[in-house]
């Protein structure tokens, strides 16, 4: 007897009885004539208990350490207040599908449309969808988007100084669309937008940035969309959402496309995903912008009502046509990034924006006075690299925090897999984190200097 | 009961529902003028009384498996365990940054690695990856490492994606967005595969076919050897699209049947929850001489250890930013786990009970599309029912939604007109699916009776039918 | 009965379109716009962009539906109607009057209906 499966012996045999059958089997009678049907149980464990699945997890939970974390590169450490956990776990928000029958719906329609609102508000663009998968496969889409939207144009100019994953969900993305991509060099950490105009033909159908960078630092984009568009491109830029409180959003950049990971707003490290992407976009993409989208409307007798709308987009209809396949997307996340947004207010998240910043400009100057590190300086939001002067003396600060339970920063060269990466690191440093945990870290990489 | 307002509007300046530990270091110098933002964005500002309300309410204004039956075909809505809920709480899963040292996420990695080994005994497949984010992601991978197959072959003219016409939407979009063009086969009067117009569609421009078996009408293709035989003998490979593998777990396996790539719905069939949409999963598992094109990072288990290779050489690269969506793939191994070898099979086979009884019981008054047995769900034609009374099969669907039902899938697969999908899934009992089905059969009697009424529901919801014209024409997509 | 009028020429993609020497003025059929229902948004080509005969020049979509529309000839766009921009439902009122584009410098094709052509086309679509 599983608890999943309701049936008793008595209801089975109604239910054979009514169907005309005398066993299941009958019912597979296509297997067998199709020459399908196993005979023998799959090779995996019988079923067991709950009890005894919580043991199992719970052991393979146990086997993982946690740590004070450092570490950022696309996913952060930051505090999650009690209410975001406890309302995604409503079971309305949990157990509901797609919305499509919009009548039984309102409620999650409604909070679709507010994280929409949410997510046009602080990108300063006028159409949001309701999620993509993360960062990366945003960052896809809108090379996509961008693409497709140029009639003869079949390349993109990325810069150098996005983030390496979402590079390579783009460039794998492109293999075998018939289109490039050409990357923007990088200089003392940002982009050189001094070679952008050289790198532009008659082929080019947008440009991608990103700030913060994948150093963390801060671009300077003054300038950047008037190139862009004096060609007629269109200009995508990628930020994490918390940094939007406190840096130029991108339609204040004048970006046509803004996108990004909204890990930071209130989700769980949790190995990577779920997460989700953000999209926003300026009007003139409205109707081909992918993912879902809620607009509001009224009902047969006036009221306000919420709806998927803009369908003729997406798969289900345009099928080969539809520019994404996308249609699960990440909706529970959004729910959990606009209750964050909603409960901390702008005024909330830039406080958590500037405590982190404040927080790594702390770290930051004390790891400065070590004699073996070499660290740019540059504008940067909570994240910067820490550069040794060898792997080896790198290996030793990372592994003496670890000791002592700190997770101290990301190895860049596991990022981007260059050498010249080997001996950085990347510190991140959230609003979660506390002075004494940082005088910790200083104490214990200090004492290195005597090696 | 009405909508609620935004939360937006319910603001009150000044009003504050979080408070930070007091910034304990001193604050970062200002941001260069040239950077810092030019405006304040319009957030809430609300009470965390007010937040917890609101959002409370609006949970309850949605219709969840948790509230009641939901017998969409092709979504597999079955039970979400709240044991799983618990599971992805643990903070041991939680707190754990993707980038730490491998020696500190072992647990994480062999959850990945297990995982990989389970879907891989129950689709037959030799490896596979987690890294896909839901069932279209999973569609675009595998294609792509079909893609990548035939590149690496140097068969670059191999650039058609074969699909039957009832095809889901996900498939032809998947193939377009890897570069392919899509040729329709089409379905013979049992509503199969036709073999002739199949065999006339294997040109050597084939790259290969995406199937689902069963299909999308919830029925088995009893030629699926034949069919592989013929596509892998034109020099191409299949695709399966594993969105109804809940009809068949245990019962038979999709590399028995000749398919070389495919994907699994973790939030269909491995009962992770819908959200609303999401997070889901979609795994792709494949044959071992695809292997070597498996995004990275790949799982490896070696001297006792696993650990990440981002090494591979031949590798289609990254589909998501990370691994995949870790916390949904925990929820679905418990189930693998909790299930086993025989809850799997036991689950299949009441899935499919289930279909056939509620398919039995409907005929009773209604038109089928396909009358024989089913496996996991079945198709009803409403075309009649229209023409007699003017009643469609959205009607219907509306006046579910007044007695406590979520209505079937609409309008889908495309080949069968005014068409209503049922999958009831093997979490619903004997009594649910009588008191649903007698309510449908009393539909009928209605439509006959007073269509006009059915044409105007439904009536006891929030809002009544909504105006997606005006949405669309005029769309407002903000607050 | 699906209107049509005679006089223009059509295509079995449901576009009719008026010929004057070089020049070519293209819409929807009845046809067309009944199956698609209410448009809520048409999609129309650049001015002076060039375009091959059936390659894919706009787009007509309704709340359920999208509809591709093919250049029936080859050649440049002249003009567009822009009052479509704004009222899509122009076509659903009066396709025949409510042209979508125009061509210039184009080059005839050999599978143009005539009025009666298309006729016994719609006949074979029942």
């Amino acid at each position: 007897m599983y608890s999943y499966i309701p049936h008793t012996s008595g209801d089975e045999e109604k239910m054979l009885d009514t169907i005309g059958v005398n066993s299941i089997d009958e019912l597979f009678v296509d297997l067998k004539e199709g020459g399908c049907l196993l005979k023998d149980y799959l090779k995996i464990n019988e079923g067991i208990s709950e009890e005894e699945v919580i043991r199992k997890i719970k052991r393979l939970a146990n086997m993982n350490e946690q740590g004070t974390s450092f570490l950022g590169a696309g996913v952060y450490d930051h505090i999650i207040p009690s209410a975001v956990l406890s309302l995604a776990s409503l079971p309305g928000f949990v157990t509901s599908y797609t919305p499509y029958q919009a009548e039984i719906s309102q409620g999650i329609l409604q909070a679709f449309f507010e994280f929409q609102t949410m997510i046009c508000n602080l990108t300063s663009l006028p159409v949001s969808n309701a999620t993509l998968y993360d960062g990366g496969s945003a960052a896809a889409e809108a090379a996509s988007l961008i693409l497709s939207s140029k009639r003869a144009c079949n390349e993109i100019i990325v810069s150098s100084t996005v983030s390496p994953f979402y590079l390579e969900c783009i460039k794998t993305w492109i293999t075998g669309t018939g289109n490039n991509l050409v990357l923007l060099p990088e200089k003392d950490g940002v982009s050189d937008f001094d070679c952008l105009e050289s790198l532009i033909t008659d082929k080019t159908a947008g440009v991608m940035v990103q700030t913060p960078n994948k150093y963390g630092f801060f671009e300077d984009l003054t300038g950047v969309s008037s190139i862009v568009h004096s060609f007629k491109g269109l200009f995508a830029i990628s930020s994490d959402p918390l940094s939007l409180t406190i840096q130029k959003s991108q339609g204040q950049w004048g970006a046509d496309i803004a996108i990004g990971d909204t890990q930071s707003l209130g989700i769980p490290m949790a190995f990577g995903g779920p997460t989700a992407g953000y999209m926003a976009v300026n009007s003139s993409l409205m109707r081909k912008i992918p993912g879902r989208i809620v607009g509001q409307t009224v009902d047969n007798q006036g009221k306000v009502a919420y709806v998927l709308t803009l369908q003729a987009r997406e798969q289900h209809i345009k099928r080969e046509r539809a520019t994404s396949n996308i249609c699960s997307n990440e909706a529970l996340i959004s729910i959990m990034n606009v209750i964050y947004t909603s409960q901390l207010g702008f005024k909330g998240m830039r406080e958590a924006a500037l405590q982190s910043r404040s927080k790594a400009q702390y770290l930051l100057e004390g790891l400065d006075k070590l004699s073996f590190v070499n660290i740019k300086k540059r504008d940067f939001f909570l994240e910067f690299p820490v550069e040794f002067d060898s792997k080896e003396r790198m290996e030793k600060f990372l592994l003496a925090l670890k000791k002592k339970g700190i997770f101290g920063g990301v190895r860049l060269y596991q990022l981007t897999k260059k050498k010249e990466d080997e001996a950085t690191i990347l510190v991140a440093v959230t609003e979660k984190r506390t002075k004494e945990e940082m005088d910790e870290y200083l104490e214990i990489v200090g004492g290195l200097e005597n090696d | 009961m009405t909508n609620e307002k935004l939360l937006i509007n319910k603001s009150v300046k000044g009003r504050n529902a979080y408070n930070f530990p007091p910034l304990d270091v001193k604050p970062a110098k200002a941001l260069n003028e040239k950077l810092k933002r030019l405006d304040e964005a319009i957030l809430p500002e609300v009470s965390e009384l007010d937040l917890v309300r609101h959002f409370s309410k609006l949970s309850t204004m949605a219709f969840g498996v948790d509230f009641g039956f939901y017998p969409l075909g092709s979504c597999t809505m079955k039970y979400n365990p709240k044991v799983n809920e618990r599971l992805t709480s643990f903070d041991g899963f939680t707190n754990i940054h993707p980038l730490q040292d491998e020696d500190t996420v072992q647990g994480c990695l062999k959850i990945y690695y297990e995982m990989i080994k389970d879907l891989c005994e129950i689709s037959g497949m030799d490896w596979g990856t987690l890294q896909p984010c839901a069932g279209a992601h999973g569609e675009y991978t595998g294609l792509k490492i079909i893609r990548s197959y035939f590149m690496d072959k140097n068969e670059p003219q191999r650039n058609i994606i074969l699909i039957p016409e009832s095809a889901h939407g996900t498939n032809p979009a998947s193939a377009h967005m890897n570069g392919f063009d899509i040729r329709i086969v089409k379905s013979n009067e049992r509503g199969l595969v036709d073999l002739e117009d199949l065999k006339k569609n294997l040109k050597s421009d084939v790259a290969g076919i995406m199937l689902t078996n069963p299909n999308t009408l919830g029925l088995f293709e009893v030629d699926i050897l034949k069919i592989s035989k013929l596509v892998h003998q034109a020099g191409g490979l299949l695709y399966y699209d594993g969105a109804n593998m809940n009809a068949i777990m245990g019962k038979a396996r999709p590399r028995d049947m000749g398919f070389d790539v495919v994907h699994f719905n973790l939030h269909k069939t491995f009962s992770t929850p819908h959200g609303g949409g999401g997070p889901g999963s979609g795994p792709v598992l494949f044959v071992d001489k695809l292997k070597k094109f498996v995004p990275v990072p790949d799982v490896i288990f070696e001297n006792g250890r696993y650990s990440l290779d981002w090494e591979k050489e031949d590798s289609l690269g990254k589909v998501s930013s990370f691994y995949g969506n870790f916390l949904v793939i925990v929820k679905a191994y418990a189930y693998i786990l909790s299930m086993g070898c025989d809850g799997l099979k036991s689950a299949s086979e009441h899935a499919v009970l289930n279909a056939n009884y509620m398919r039995v019981k409907l005929m009773q008054k209604y038109k089928v599309a396909y009358d024989r047995i089913c496996m996991h769900e079945f198709v009803l034609s409403l075309q009649d029912l229209k023409n007699s009374t003017g009643v469609s099969a959205l009607d219907i669907s509306k006046s579910l939604l007044d007695r406590g039902y979520h209505p079937p899938t609409m309008y889908f697969p495309m080949i069968v007109h005014e068409a209503l999908m049922f999958e009831p899934t093997e979490t619903e009992s004997l009594q649910v699916m009588d008191e649903c089905c007698n309510v449908i059969l009393d539909l009928y009697e209605k439509a006959k009776a007073n269509p006009e009424e059915l044409k105007k529901a439904p009536f006891k919801t929030v809002i009544g039918r909504v105006d997606e014209v005006l949405a669309a024409r005029n769309p407002v997509l903000k607050g | 009965m699906s209107k049509i009028i005679d006089g223009l020429l059509y295509t079995k993609d449901h576009e009719w379109l008026k010929i004057e020497g070089t020049e070519a003025t293209v819409g929807i059929s009845d046809y067309a716009q009944s199956s698609l229902g209410e448009i809520v948004y048409v999609e129309l080509p650049v001015v002076d962009d060039e375009f091959s005969a059936k390659e894919e020049i706009a787009n007509v979509e309704s709340v359920k539906a999208a509809s591709a529309i093919y250049s029936p000839v080859s050649g440049t766009v002249s003009e567009v109607n822009e009052d479509l921009s704004d009222n899509p439902e122009l076509l659903n009122e009066d396709c025949y009057s409510n042209f979508i584009f125009k061509l210039k410098d184009i080059k005839k094709e050999e599978d143009l209906l005539d009025a009666d052509a298309y006729r016994e086309f719609l006949k074979t679509l029942d």
